[in-house]
């Protein structure tokens, strides 16, 4: 028989720390901090949307590039929220979850051989997503002393005539790094210079602590070239809902209707229903929730501070990422002799790309009383390492 | 400041300082203040225990009493209202618009407690009209907290 798989996806890897979750998950008594989803219930009254939505028979499909009405909605959202006017007829798509829109908008915009700029640390699927498109991923490793920041050096340095999409995925899981108007200025300048692409994924802007988010698309010239992409599932806490939305310049948004229309059909008719209620009345909701995970994000802080662990202060998403370089080992050895002798699971730094290495993505999508438990632990084998190191 | 940690003991009166300082990215001697002065000013008028008596075994009632009564001249409710929430046995007094116009209720009595206070107590009392005495049968939320159970998170341990 010949080889029946596709010789680009087998040579995508495997997340290289897949042992690591299977042992997780064979733990059930074990705390975990390694959720990438928020601890809240999707708020009642949206959750009550979708339910009156079946009871009225909304059982169809919609139309490709989603309910009008949700359309609507999300351009006033989006012109509230970060100052960019779009159109509802043309410039938005709404898509299943913010990873569809990664995927159609990447596969809409390169050829083979299109170089994609990729900061990492950084969620996992902008490179596979980029290598099934066809692209050559380019990474840039991020700097802690930078606060995981990306800077206009960086960002140069690896540009080539190749160069076609950046991504911008603030704010940033795993690191929680934002970038604010100041930091996003002189990326603005480059991308225009070189005439890249902007591919902003800002599923996690209602999550920011310092300042309201600012989206790279509000910048003078930067609409016409950047697809950003946002989403339920983190802000509203909607994750199985599966729905986010693109929107970017009719041109590009069109082509990537095309390849929805083929692959998908439509966004969950139930989840569109129930989402135009949580851009409609959910603003208490989700500014209770982002408090509520400020509180956590001090806590964490503070608590990390007290027990000498390096971390800078991130203003974003649910996560820190503290350093662990100090005890001279892997982020991969650390999180499973943490799990192992301490029961508590956390994800290493290198799921997220190599540069994770010697950090630690703790969520804090967590009860503060269960940080609070993990966190004891933590102290306790942070400091039986340095008793044995010293 | 004040708002967010009315927020906060709202739900947990059980207020650790030090901890509430840093949930709230300030200092513990800013909040003791803070809360000193709402309690002077009677912002926060009490700190009190939410307590599902069902599952501590104790067989006690909560019974709410419509009572419709004639308001006094110069006075309104106000007086009739004083008369009722003087007994320690009272729980709350609420005004209320509709159909009644006072709302009584008495908490972790025994229904024979709780009928000799209609019967004995309140009744009596000359300006009240009429009284309709409605027993809570089972509490689903009480204060903002669910008391009925509720399963666990079905969240994966990890996700990316």
């Amino acid at each position: 028989m010949r080889n029946p798989l596709s010789k680009k996806v087998t040579d995508i890897q495997p997340s290289g720390i897949r042992k690591f979750f299977d042992i997780v998950s064979e733990m059930p008594d074990a705390i975990s901090l390694g959720v990438g989803e928020p601890d809240f219930d999707t708020p009642w009254r949206i959750r009550e949307e979708g339910i009156y939505s079946l009871e009225r028979g909304k059982t169809f499909y919609t139309s490709n590039s989603g309910l009008k009405e949700l359309k609507t909605e999300i351009c006033k959202y989006l012109n509230r929220k970060v100052d960019v006017k779009y159109d509802y007829q043309n410039e938005v798509i709404v898509t299943v979850g913010g990873s569809e829109g990664i995927d159609i908008a990447l596969r809409a915009m390169l050829d083979a051989g299109d170089e994609v700029l990729i900061p990492q640390p950084c969620y996992v699927s902008y490179l596979p997503c980029t290598i099934l498109a066809d692209g050559v991923p380019v990474t840039i490793p991020l700097q802690e002393k930078n606060e995981f920041k990306l800077t206009a050096e960086e960002l140069e340095a690896a540009i080539t005539p190749k160069t076609k999409v950046l991504i911008m995925p603030f704010p940033n899981n795993p690191t929680g790094s934002i970038m604010t108007k100041e930091d996003l200025e002189p990326i603005v300048e480059i991308v225009k210079k070189y005439d890249l692409f902007v591919i902003s994924d800002e599923i996690y802007s209602e999550l920011s602590y310092q300042g309201d988010h600012v989206s790279i698309a509000s910048f003078e010239g930067m609409k016409e070239r950047t697809i950003l992409i946002n989403g339920f599932s983190k802000g509203f806490a909607m994750t199985g809902w599966r729905l986010g939305y693109a929107c970017g310049p009719k041109e590009i948004i069109e082509q990537m209707i095309k390849i929805h229309q083929f692959a998908i059909m439509c966004a969950p008719t139930n989840s569109q229903y129930a989402a135009v209620e949580a851009l409609r009345n959910c603003e208490e909701e989700v500014q209770e929730m982002r408090e509520s995970y400020n509180q956590r994000r001090r806590f964490l802080m503070h608590e990390f501070q007290r027990m000498g662990l390096q971390c800078f202060e991130p203003f974003g998403a649910f996560y820190v990422f503290p350093s662990i370089q100090e005890f001279g080992m892997t982020s991969e050895e650390f999180a499973m002799r943490f799990l192992e002798e301490e029961k508590v699971a956390v994800v290493p730094g290198t799921a997220f790309g190599d540069c994770g290495e010697g950090f630690l993505r703790i969520s804090y999508a967590y009860s503060i009383d269960d940080l609070k438990e993990a966190l004891g632990r933590l102290e306790k084998f942070v400091n039986r390492l340095r008793s044995e190191r010293c | 400041m004040r708002k967010q940690i009315l927020k906060y003991i709202e739900k947990k009166s059980k207020v650790d300082l030090k901890e509430l300082a840093v949930l709230l990215g300030t200092d513990e001697v800013t909040i003791a203040n803070e809360i000193a002065e709402m309690e002077k000013q009677k912002i926060i008028c009490g700190y009190h225990t939410l307590i599902d008596w069902d599952k501590a075994g104790v067989e006690l009632v909560t019974a709410l009493i419509e009572v419709r009564v004639t308001p006094q001249r110069n006075q309104g409710f106000d007086r009739i209202a004083e008369r009722i929430y003087n007994y320690p046995e009272v729980n709350a007094v609420y005004l209320i618009s509709g159909g009644y116009d006072l709302l009584v209720t008495l908490e972790g009595k025994t229904l024979k407690e709780v009928s000799q206070f209609v019967s004995e107590k309140l009744s009596p009392v000359e300006s009240v009209i009429s009284t309709a005495t409605h027993f809570i049968l089972k509490k689903y939320k009480d204060h903002g907290t669910v008391l009925v159970k509720k399963s666990g998170s079905e969240r994966m341990p990890v996700t990316l």
